[in-house]
């Protein structure tokens, strides 16, 4: 299991960190985020996506993308949150390692930030071909922390 | 997997019968190591297939099934418009139109013998493969919509191979019904420079040597010869596919309820045949069906050209190209009547027998080629569709190993490096962009391909006809 910790960018409660990991499916690989809101949780599961493609810590932050996604519910806001990334990572050739997330209402702003692919430094492992709504959840825990997770296709 | 409420019918079949909202058995082909073999998700997610609406005689499991989105990867389902049937976006999946074509040649494995390594480089060179790949080519509006209807007949009049190839096509190169204005921006933004290239994961260009002949007239008929070395290109329809599967799930998950639709995994995401909706997916669908031939069709010539740059001379004719992840319109026999279905193949390759008029003409006495993938190492297989398979499949078989373990595992158990070097030592050189890729993809990974065969063989969904050997294997 590869996992991490990152202190996230977006507004957090408690001022806790977020974390993520991944998780497997039989044939693709499954990313969660944890945090103190629903968009640290965003931002973690983010990180799980870049780390399918390569070390998150390899990626500098020298462009930035702005993002908005609305959809009827969190699980699907996230199924978009990350395809547009992913949308972003295959027509800009990005690769992402900060992100802001920001969530009021069923809209998602965001600021993405990384660099350029460069196949010496990233040594990218695989694209991701899309997130899927296989093992899809965004639920807050008993505990106020959240989780944010899907399985992606790569 | 968990084997209670199922019985046995025969050597290689197993049947669980309806329980619950299941319309139609779930029938699985598999040999008993197979079957222990199996996630227990795959039993339920071909038991959902089998409570969607419309679906006909059963929903099947291909010897190499596995977990998969909505359908085991491996699965196939048949649906009647007429009955109320649906369409499935997480019955195709994300890779609409991923296949595999193979490309004969009259080289022998001798010949390429000494200049192996040089091939291997200059392939690697030549051919876009991996994350941040691009293409040569640049399509306008204009032209991305031709190749969107006109598949690889597109691509052979842009000067990408040759006429000849065309017959040796499923659907002869390009699939009618597909319509671009079906399509979202972002899935014609996301194809703008991937036209041409490999993509990365279990996408491959491997250059093999047949090692083995099981049935000589078969053989002989799809040009195949002890020694001889063939060339074998694994992909799909790129970002623009990836891209049509995610929008076309995500209308199809917020529509299911307005269709009366109750998803028991919104992976399964679905719209009757009959609604805009439906018809919207399989037009865009197509038109990504379309898109993986004219890539596979670029991908053949840079091929082409690679070799001639080493080998001068070099002629590689297509044997056949046959899309494992789509949805087709085909006429069945369904008890003794004939009836149009939209079949589902999801990691299965359809395997039409002797005699259907969609084979070429040259093969059709001995069945459609079946062209199944091995796992970098491995070996892999030419197969040809067998008479018994319409009833037991819908004319379906297997698309190759199938994982064993998690990409998470592989990485545990094996370094990239190690698997070059170890493969490099039995003659088979890798060349990949990423080592953990490499390790990702590791041949233990993977099913035994040959159990897998042999068990589509025995069930009768197909007859082996030749055994191909890796020596060069391109990866993204």
């Amino acid at each position: 299991m590869i996992e991490g910790r990152a202190r996230s960018a977006g507004p957090a409660a408690d001022g806790g960190e977020g974390d993520w990991e991944h998780f497997a499916h039989g044939a693709d690989i499954g990313v969660r985020g944890r945090g103190a809101t629903a968009a640290q949780a965003f931002e973690q599961a983010a990180l799980a996506l870049t780390a399918v493609v390569t070390d998150p810590a390899l990626v500098r932050q020298a462009a930035a993308v702005s993002i908005r996604c609305r959809a009827p519910g969190l699980e699907l806001l996230l199924y978009d949150w990350l395809n547009t990334l992913v949308f972003h990572m295959a027509t800009q050739h990005l690769l992402f390692s900060a992100f802001d997330v920001r969530i009021t209402d069923g809209d998602l702003e965001a600021e993405a930030r990384g660099e350029l692919v460069d196949v010496e430094r990233h040594a990218p492992v695989v694209e991701v071909k899309g997130a899927t709504f296989t093992e899809l959840v965004v639920r807050r825990h008993d505990d106020g922390r959240w989780l944010a997770q899907c399985v992606l296709d790569v | 997997m968990n084997r209670e409420g199922m019985h046995r019918d025969g050597d290689y079949r197993w049947v669980i019968e309806p329980t619950g909202d299941m319309r139609v058995p779930a029938v699985l082909y598999a040999d008993e190591v197979l079957l222990d073999d199996m996630d227990d998700k795959v039993r339920w997610q071909l038991c959902n297939v089998a409570s969607l609406p419309g679906i006909v005689g059963a929903a099947y499991a291909m010897p190499d099934a596995h977990w998969g989105y909505g359908f085991p990867i491996g699965g196939v389902a048949a649906f009647d418009a007429e009955a109320g049937g649906v369409v499935s976006a997480g019955g195709v999946g994300f890779d609409i139109s991923c296949g595999v074509r193979t490309l004969v040649s009259a080289c022998t494995r001798d010949e390429i013998a000494g200049v192996q390594a040089a091939l291997a480089h200059e392939l690697a060179r030549a051919i876009p493969a991996g994350v941040g790949s691009t293409g040569r080519l640049r399509l306008s509006d204009r032209e991305m919509d031709a190749m969107l209807t006109g598949g690889a007949r597109w691509a052979v009049a842009q000067g990408y191979g040759s006429s000849d190839d065309l017959a040796h096509i499923e659907e002869f190169g390009c699939i009618t019904g597909a319509d671009p204005d079906a399509l979202s921006q972002r899935a014609r933004d996301r194809q703008r420079d991937e036209m041409g290239t490999l993509g990365s994961g279990n996408h491959y260009l491997e250059v093999q040597c047949i090692a083995e002949v099981f049935d000589r007239a078969a053989a002989a008929a799809f040009g195949l010869e002890q020694g001889r070395v063939v060339v074998s290109i694994h992909c799909g329809s790129r970002g623009l596919g990836h891209q049509v599967g995610t929008d076309y799930l995500r209308d199809m998950v917020i529509a299911a309820p307005s269709h009366g639709l109750q998803l028991p995994d919104r992976e399964l995401a679905c719209a009757p045949i009959r609604s805009s909706l439906g018809q919207r997916y399989l037009g865009a669908m197509r038109a990504a069906m379309n898109c993986a031939l004219a890539n596979r069709q670029i991908l053949t010539h840079l091929c082409r050209e690679s070799f001639r740059r080493i080998l001068p001379g070099f002629d590689g004719h297509l044997l056949y190209d046959v899309s494992h992840n789509i949805c087709k319109e085909e006429m069945h026999d369904v008890n003794g009547t004939k009836r149009r279905l939209h079949v589902h193949r999801k990691g299965a390759t359809r395997a039409f027998g002797p005699a259907h008029g969609a084979v070429p003409e040259a093969m059709r006495d001995h069945g459609q080629p079946v062209l199944i993938g091995g796992s970098m190492g491995t070996a892999s297989y030419v197969l040809a569709g067998a008479a018994t398979g319409e009833a037991l499949s819908w004319s379906s078989a297997c698309h190759g190993a199938g994982r064993s373990m998690s990409r998470h595992q592989a990485t545990k158990q094996w370094h990239g490096r190690t698997v070059v070097d170890e493969l490099a030592a039995r003659g088979i050189l890798i060349r990949s962009p990423s080592l953990r890729g490499v390790a990702e993809e590791a041949p233990g990974a993977y099913k035994s391909v040959d159990r897998v065969v042999d068990v589509a063989e025995r069930a009768g969904l197909a007859r082996k006809v030749a055994r191909l050997e890796p020596l060069i294997c391109v990866k993204g």
